[in-house]
This record gives structure tokens, sequence and C-alpha cells, in this order.
């Protein structure tokens, strides 16, 4: 686990606390030592975004650090995910490229406000940890996790759709460059096969 | 209770280079009767989502003063961005919310502040640096320096009579509006 970050605005009640993580093992996936997050953050870097917006999610926890871990990247915690829609045309509108992290589930909650990127053209990378698939354990997940791409297609959003880790690095570098060279909206999967099931073990 | 129209007329008097991001509805409205301006970004839409628009501007922008203008209704549709707003501490903007504790795009239904809620010890709550409430018109002045030079975040809230006006429509077109105000703001 990267180590604890220590400008991070509200580390002490983050998923990225060592007490709070051990409290909460049940909620790391198996595969979150794998080096993906960092092919992420690598364009990240390369397209300069400096603001990166999210609702916590344990798929994302490795890339929350090391944007949180960032000086150049304002790492802005949401308490629901639309507010990063408008989190992103404000950056936008001062000159500043913007991503937001979410899980599948958060999808739905920004499908009015996602209504302000398409009209102003506003590009925006949105990678969305999905739920409620491939070996998904809790069936409340499921509904959401089923029409998240669809509903993502119908709001006016590019999707691309990532199965393993070593498709990573291509897909998010061609999204990035079709976000902010055009101005579009762009999201990709980070599919349940990549980011491994939750692991439920009490 | 302070004439809304008179309020962010007085308001943004001698704004200078100040960025006004107004809610949508009649906050649009009012900003645009207060003379339109390369630097409003006008909402016509996304409710709930005017604060954080101020915030990612802020954000983006240190160097300049951001004030987000909007109604009761839209504010209290967006009540956990005080929350994000409250974390991330941004001493460059302010929330001036035009409360009427009414809908009035909608045909004038009470909303929660007519009940008591009260934006300004949520404000605070949320760690605000200032909030505070202002209903008569000296206020204005006071105001418009806490604006310009005050330490944010900010929350005011204005209590407006809740009286309809008559409607001034600004542009309308999202990339018109977004590439005006960017042109503006990167211009020497």
């Amino acid at each position: 686990m990267a180590q604890l970050n220590q400008r991070c605005d509200i580390c002490n009640v983050s998923a990225f606390a060592p007490n709070h993580e051990a409290e909460n093992s049940l909620h790391t996936p198996v595969n979150i030592e794998t080096s993906w997050p960092d092919a992420i953050y690598a364009h990240f870097r390369r397209v300069d975004i400096r603001q990166v917006g999210y609702v916590p999610d344990a798929g994302h926890s490795r890339l929350i650090t090391l944007c949180c871990d960032d000086p150049n990247i304002a790492d802005v915690v949401l308490t629901t995910e639309e507010e990063g829609v408008g989190l992103v045309a404000g950056a936008a509108l001062g000159g500043q490229r913007a991503a937001l992290l979410m899980q599948s589930s958060g999808v739905g909650n920004c499908i009015n406000m996602f209504s302000l990127l398409r009209n102003c053209g506003f590009g925006c990378v949105v990678l969305v940890t999905m739920r409620g698939e491939f070996g998904e354990f809790n069936p409340w997940q499921v509904p959401m996790g089923a029409i998240t791409e669809d509903v993502l297609r119908l709001s006016g959003f590019l999707t691309y759709r990532i199965d393993s880790a070593d498709a990573v690095d291509e897909i998010v570098g061609a999204g990035c460059d079709m976000a902010f060279n055009g101005n579009l909206q762009v999201a990709i999967l980070l599919s349940q096969r990549l980011i491994g099931p939750k692991v439920w073990t009490r | 209770m302070l004439d809304r129209r008179d309020f962010v007329r007085q308001l943004l008097i001698d704004r200078g280079d100040l960025l006004v991001v107004p809610g949508l509805g009649s906050a649009t409205y009012d900003v645009a009767a207060a003379g339109d301006h390369p630097l409003n970004f006008y909402l016509w839409g996304a409710m709930g989502g005017t604060a954080m628009i101020g915030l990612g501007l802020a954000l983006a922008r240190p160097d300049r003063r951001v004030a987000v203008l909007t109604g009761d209704g839209d504010m209290l549709m967006g009540l956990g961005s005080l929350a994000t707003i409250g974390v991330k501490q941004p001493k460059n903007l302010a929330i001036v919310v035009l409360d009427n504790a009414h809908y009035g795009e909608t045909g004038m239904q009470a909303s929660a502040t007519k009940a008591g809620v009260d934006l300004v010890a949520i404000a605070l709550a949320c760690r605000f640096k200032q909030a505070s409430a202002i209903s008569r018109i000296e206020e204005t002045a006071d105001l418009r320096a806490l604006l310009h030079a005050g330490d944010g975040p900010i929350l005011i809230s204005a209590r407006i009579r809740d009286e309809d006006v008559p409607r001034v429509l600004p542009l309308r077109d999202g990339h018109a509006i977004k590439q005006r105000f960017i042109e503006a703001l990167n211009s020497p």
C-alpha cells in the first residue's frame, strides 16, 4: 500500500489512514498492488491534469493516493459524484484540465449534471471502476453496474472499456488525448475483472 | 428585505476583474440585468452545480476572485458542495445566495429556507471562513468589499423579497458563453 499521504486535506478520516484501512480490510481489492493505476497517473501528468475530483472507491485507492501526493494536482474529495462535473467545468473555465474518479454507481448520480459538459463542450476524462458485473457478490450493485456504459453513452460520452492491465496504458492515453484535443467527454470503464472482485472475508 | 435587482446591481458595481458564476434561473437574470459582461458564466441548467463550478474556477485561478451568485433552491440542491468547499478552503471564493425562500422559476413554492433551514449556519459548520446574512441595502458596499478582498471561503445569505421581476435573458449558447469567458479571462 502506498504510504500515508500527509498533504491530503482529509487524510485523518480518509481511506488512506492506516487504522481506517485495518478496520475495513474487506474493502481492499486483491490486485491493489499491481501497477496499472501508475499508468493512469502517468497519463494524468503527461496531459497536465491539474484537478482530480473523486468519491473514494477501493479500486481507485492507489490512483487517489498518487494524485493526493502530487503537489501539482488539486485533489478534491466530493460528497457526491455530480459535484465533480461542476468542478471539471470550473477548472476548464480557469484553464486547467480535470479528471474524475468514481465507481459505476456514481455515474447514475451525475446524469443531469453531465449536460453541462456536453452543452458547453468541456473536455473531461472520467475513470469508472466497475461494480455489479464479473464476480459480483452484492446483487444490489448489479442494476446500476449493468447500465453504466449505456448511461454514459446516452449522456454524450465516448466510452472505452478495459478488461486487462496490459491495455490500461494505451487506452487511457488515447482517451486523454481525445478528451482534451477535442473538448470531448470520455469515460474509461475499468472492469471488475481488471480490478478484482471486492473481497468479502468476514 | 432586499430588492434583488437593486442589490445585485450594487454588488457588481466596479467589479473589475471579478469572475462571476450565476446559478440558473433568476440569479442569471439578475446578473444579466446588472449589465452583460464576458466574465459572467451564465448557467441555464446544471441545478445544484453552481458552487462547484465556482470551486473549480477558484482552484484554477487563485490569482483572481470568484463570486458565485445563486438562488436558495440551487444552493440547497448542492448542499454537499459546501462540505467539499470547506475541505479545500479556497481563499478567493465567495458564494452569495439570493435567498427569497421560494422556487421563483416554478411558481413560488416554498423552499427549505422558508421553514428556517439556515444556510449561514450550515456554511459555518462546513468550515467557511465567513458566513452571514444581510437584509439591508446599506450593507451592500461592505459585502462588495468582502467579495473583492475578504478571506474565503465566504457565504452570504442575501434576504431578498419573494417577488416576481421581469426576466432579463442573456446568451443561452453554452459554447459561446464558455468561449467568451475564457477569451476575456486570458486577454491581457
